[in-house]
């Protein structure tokens, strides 16, 4: 077989595979005879399961919850106001689309740049470098959002000696760390998760292993098209059903124990990590990645004096309106229990942030047709 | 571009074409330019890669691919229907996000 058609054999969306996979998942249930609840944190994984109405075929009694698997929805209110102030004060600032319409704690973006402010959506941290040297005359701000899939991004750049009007306002996420907060919750009883393919290619499927010990939890790491998450619900079930609490990978074609070293390694050379405050969850140890000092001429909270006082608490307003998308990235609740779903709340006038990325559940639940669960439906 | 625009996608790109650290990369009748700075290994003409926000993070290698489907058949044990579902899937998911340079 040649290499092309070996990748064309990648599209994982095989029927007879997937009806194979939901048959072993029935009888991995069958053989554990209770309730199980699973999570991932992914907001790729919750794309890929609900476009493909993948909770319609999984057996009765096992639960597949979404963690804080989105880093837009996680970026916290306070983090969108410094961007905000950037634009206002003039600087040029950049950022993925997705950024954009993230509420802050009084503007969004999408706001700021109605208001006269500079905002533009790139698709790349290369673009916005880019964009610096164009107009040399001008400060630019990359507003680097995502986990360590995107930090890597924005720490090669980082370490590549940007031009001198460039610089990073770093709100970058670290994924372990979230996961820690779910385990240690008392309200949620997650017995195995579902780990991001993508974050897992740079820091490869053995980071879980203290983890999944001392949690007692199975861990299987995962890709994105349909097969690949039913293939690690097998898996997981598997693990559950022998009491094992261990380390899969059904992500090999992408993901190895140790990763993607090179990357790891510019990780670290520009980025620590830091506790930092994650929407709607708290405060996460370790959560945050922040430029290191020796890196801090780049860091745009180092040049500017960013000026966001008078923020409120956004988080604190949007439960007061109802919204519960700290619950549902929690895992203790999904959006059909939010009464502003599909009513108040909708894509073009999200309440929340969960409504505003197109990684949030409530977004992605929406766009699917409400709640993707045949079941339910009939 | 599309305010919508994922940040992650798991589809693997062809490299047609590379100069320096850059790549034009094709994801299935999808043209889109890729930096090569983080990438696991050195990447060919011809190779395959994951692409993660405008940059390649992973080489993916033909005989991993097969691991991969030998795994799910493992797991399984089924022989599997061969009609090419993703080709035309993947065209509309890249193509959604194509308009960036
Ligand atoms: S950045 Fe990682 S965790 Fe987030 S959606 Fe992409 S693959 Fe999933
Ligand atoms: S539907 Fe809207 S208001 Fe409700 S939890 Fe989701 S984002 Fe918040």
């Amino acid at each position: 077989m040649s290499n092309d058609d070996l990748f064309r054999q990648l599209k994982f969306r095989d029927p007879a595979r997937a009806r194979a996979l939901a048959e072993a998942l029935r009888h991995n249930m069958d053989a554990i005879g209770r309730e199980v609840s699973v999570m991932h944190v992914c907001g790729s994984h919750e794309q890929a399961i609900a476009r493909f109405g993948l909770r319609a075929v999984l057996p009765p009694g096992l639960e597949l919850i979404m963690g804080p698997g989105c880093p837009v929805c996680v970026t916290d209110g306070p983090e969108v106001d410094e961007a905000v102030a950037l634009a206002m004060q003039g600087v040029r600032v950049c950022t993925y689309g997705d950024m954009l319409r993230l509420p802050g704690t009084a503007r969004s973006l999408a706001d700021a740049q109605a208001d006269g402010g500079k905002v533009e959506v790139v698709y790349s941290i290369s673009q916005a470098v880019e964009l610096a040297q164009a107009h040399p005359e001008e400060q630019v701000v990359f507003l680097a959002s995502g986990f360590e899939t995107t930090a890597v991004a924005t720490a090669a750049v980082a370490l590549a000696s940007p031009p001198p009007n460039f610089s990073i306002l770093s709100v970058h996420k670290y994924v372990p760390a979230a996961m820690e907060i779910v385990a240690a919750s008392k309200e949620t009883h997650i017995e195995g998760y579902v780990a991001a393919g993508h974050a897992a290619i740079i820091t490869g499927w053995a980071i879980f292993e203290p983890f999944a010990a001392r949690t007692g939890a199975p861990v299987v790491v995962a890709g994105f098209e349909p097969l690949d998450i039913l293939a690690a619900l097998v898996k997981l079930t598997e693990l559950i059903r022998e009491g094992r609490p261990e380390v899969a990978n059904v992500y090999p074609r992408c993901v190895t124990k140790e990763g993607n070293l090179p990357a790891q390694r510019s990780l670290w050379r520009a980025f620590r990590t830091v506790t930092g405050r994650w929407r709607g969850i708290a405060d996460v140890p370790g959560g945050n990645l922040e430029l290191v000092p020796e890196l801090a001429a780049l860091d745009a909270r180092k040049r500017f004096r960013i000026d966001t006082a008078g923020v409120r608490d956004a988080a604190a307003e949007e439960e007061a309106k109802g919204c519960i998308c700290g619950r549902i990235m929690l895992g203790l609740a999904t959006p059909e229990h939010c009464a502003l779903f599909g009513t108040t709340c909708v894509p073009e006038s999200p309440v929340g942030a969960c409504m505003v990325s197109s990684e949030g559940q409530c977004r992605i639940w929406h766009t699917y047709g409400g709640v993707p669960d045949l079941r339910k439906v009939g | 571009m599309k305010e919508t625009e994922d940040m992650c996608l798991g589809v693997p790109g062809k490299v047609i074409a590379i100069d320096g650290l850059d790549a034009t990369v094709d994801f299935f009748g999808v043209r889109k330019s890729l930096r090569l700075d983080i990438v696991d290994e050195p990447v060919q003409v011809g190779d395959y890669v994951l692409n993660h926000v405008g940059f390649a993070i992973r080489r993916i290698p033909p005989e991993e691919v097969q691991e991969t489907l030998a795994l799910f058949d493992q797991i399984l044990e089924v022989s599997g229907a061969k009609e090419d579902l993703m080709a035309a899937d993947v065209r509309g998911e890249m193509a959604a996000g194509k308009d960036q340079k």
